[in-house]
């Protein structure tokens, strides 16, 4: 038990790259080693890697890590199993956000757009938070059972109001992700939820305590509030990035962190890269099958990851159900 | 020495902590007695900061528990409660290291891993330690939170039901090990118990509560008899002495 993770991290890391190389490989467009070596259409196909594939594959890769371990983090911190960014109301919130600013103030830069979401997800997540604190919790389950509850009423306020002012289609396009329109300049804003990822692994010994509760964190010394709110943070903005730039990718952030758990255990400094590395991989396999499975047409992230996430999350869930919580 | 003055502790107006005020002096084993709800534990918690006065102050050595850092304050106090439930699959290695952080801040030390080996052994926990917390049983897990309690190495240990979901033998073994922390290293033990013999057998000293407030303290001879029983309880017992030791029948 205790080698294993030095054994096959590495292994792991080795895996998610072969998965990214063949992801810049996989398109309409053709690159292969022939064309970018090869004669004249050489400047095309580096120009079409550079341009589009390059981007992408970062993209699925920055994205898979961030929205994993924001569902780990947002595990840790309300201390259920259950919840992620999209049974939270973490990401309807954010979505709320992004659809404000194009009818407020459509010409705001990406990164305004992304830091109106953040701050809407945060505001979203405390209301989920308060209130948690005001109902009787007789089940783990009704913790998210409340987070989609009230994703359902954000995302029904923002859709009336989309619909009224003809945004139906943008607010569709948060809600789905989906990398096809990914492109050199388009996907930049995804480094800063990879430096978010590296606060918390910087910080994964504070949330590791923070998810044994209260009284346990005050006894070791920690500022529970103070840990909460950097993790809220790091949750929120994490998820408006990802949504500014591809959309949401449901199911990411539960399926990964509790398939770490079973296997390595909740200890975040250990597990945490693991989370992120397979949060990663499992994007990136997503995308690869989308693009393969109706070639030369594609399925968009955000579908591709309903089917699949939903039937592992249904095993998840009927698997813990012996000891749920 | 744990300085507590004039406690009061008030939820919607029911006053659970009423004006209590206790010194205890540092070093030895102290336990705190008294039917359900006269206020033990919620007294426990406030003198470990987890819980808020509604009025008075508590000092741990001269430090406010309510302005302390909460760092500073790891390193002098800490404190188990009761039903520690736990959703994180940590191993008990895992949670025992823990106990550490107030000192090493995640990163340990070889004086670190010398105190988290001892806490393993010391509670019997070395056959467990790469077990995930959610595997183990009641009593074990029990040991774990005490073994990282232990481990943080604190001048006070504040533990709330310790014997919680041990048998007979472990329920001895704690108290031994209790006793032997208290003489051995200095350590000043504070420990909410039911059973009163333990408390009895092991303790330097008894604190009694009733309805919020102290009704006696003072050494097992003192308190272990049949009038302050009668006073905190409302039983009937005997006391019998065998070899030195106070033991209440109090089953009939």
């Amino acid at each position: 038990m205790k080698t294993l993770p030095i054994a096959t991290l590495p292994l792991a890391t080795v895996g998610i790259g072969l998965l990214a190389v063949w992801s810049l490989f996989v398109g309409v467009s053709d690159v292969s080693l022939a064309t970018l070596f090869g004669g004249g259409a050489a400047d095309q196909a580096t120009q079409v890697l550079l341009v589009s594939r390059l981007p992408r594959t970062l993209a699925l890769i920055l994205a898979g890590a961030a929205m994993a371990v924001s569902g780990l983090l947002l595990q840790m911190l309300v201390r259920n199993r259950f919840v992620e960014p999209s049974t939270a109301g973490t990401a309807e919130s954010a979505i709320f956000g992004m659809m404000m600013v194009s009818l407020l103030a459509p010409e705001m830069p990406v990164f305004g757009r992304m830091a109106v979401a953040s701050l809407c997800a945060l505001a979203g997540t405390g209301l989920f938070l308060a209130i948690l604190r005001q109902v009787p919790l007789r089940s783990p389950l009704v913790v998210p059972l409340v987070g989609i509850m009230l994703g359902g009423v954000i995302t029904a306020m923002t859709e009336f109001i989309a619909y009224r002012q003809d945004l139906i289609q943008s607010v569709r396009g948060w809600e789905t992700g989906d990398f096809s329109a990914i492109l050199l300049g388009r996907y930049e804003l995804l480094w800063l939820s990879a430096a978010l990822t590296g606060v918390a692994y910087l910080a994964a010994d504070r949330f590791t305590v923070a998810g044994m509760g209260r009284d346990v964190a005050t006894n070791l010394g920690i500022d529970h509030r103070k840990v909460m709110a950097l993790g809220l943070v790091i949750v929120s903005m994490t998820t408006a990035a990802v949504i500014a730039t591809c959309g949401m990718i449901p199911f990411l952030g539960l399926i990964v962190p509790n398939v770490v758990s079973l296997v390595r255990g909740d200890n975040m400094r250990g597990s945490l890269p693991w989370v992120a590395l397979m949060g990663a991989g499992l994007v990136l396999a997503c995308d690869i099958a989308g693009r393969l499975v109706i070639h030369p047409y594609e399925i968009p992230i955000g579908t591709m990851m309903g089917v699949i996430g939903s039937a592992l999350f249904l095993y998840l869930l009927l698997r813990r159900n012996g000891h749920a919580g | 020495m744990i300085d507590v003055k004039n406690i009061t502790k008030r939820y919607n107006g029911t006053v659970v902590v009423d004006g209590v005020s206790l010194s205890l002096p540092a070093g030895g084993v102290i336990s705190l007695i008294g039917a359900n709800g006269a206020g033990k534990s919620t007294l426990l918690s406030i003198i470990s900061r987890l819980l808020p006065m509604s009025s008075g102050t508590v000092e741990i050595d001269g430090l406010d528990v309510t302005t302390t850092p909460g760092e500073v304050l790891a390193r002098r106090l800490s404190i188990l409660r009761q039903d520690n439930q736990i959703m994180s699959r940590l191993t008990v290695e895992d949670l025992v290291a823990f106990g550490r952080y107030p000192h090493s801040k995640g990163r340990l030390t070889e004086d670190d891993r010398g105190h988290i080996r001892n806490a393993l052994r010391y509670l019997d926990l070395e056959p467990l330690a790469g077990r995930f917390l959610d595997e183990l049983s009641g009593g074990q897990r029990q040991r774990a939170f005490i073994a990282m309690v232990l481990c943080q190495d604190t001048e006070y240990i504040l533990l709330d039901e310790p014997l919680n979901n041990l048998d007979v033998k472990h329920a001895v073994a704690m108290m031994k090990l209790f006793r032997r922390t208290a003489d051995a290293f200095g350590k000043t033990v504070v420990l909410v118990l039911h059973d009163i013999n333990f408390a009895s057998c092991y303790s330097d000293r008894i604190v009694a509560m009733r309805d919020g407030r102290v009704v006696h303290q003072g050494p097992p001879e003192v308190i272990i008899t049949p009038e302050v029983i009668r006073d905190v309880y409302g039983v009937e017992a005997q006391v019998m002495e065998n070899a030195g030791q106070r033991i209440a029948l109090y089953y009939q």
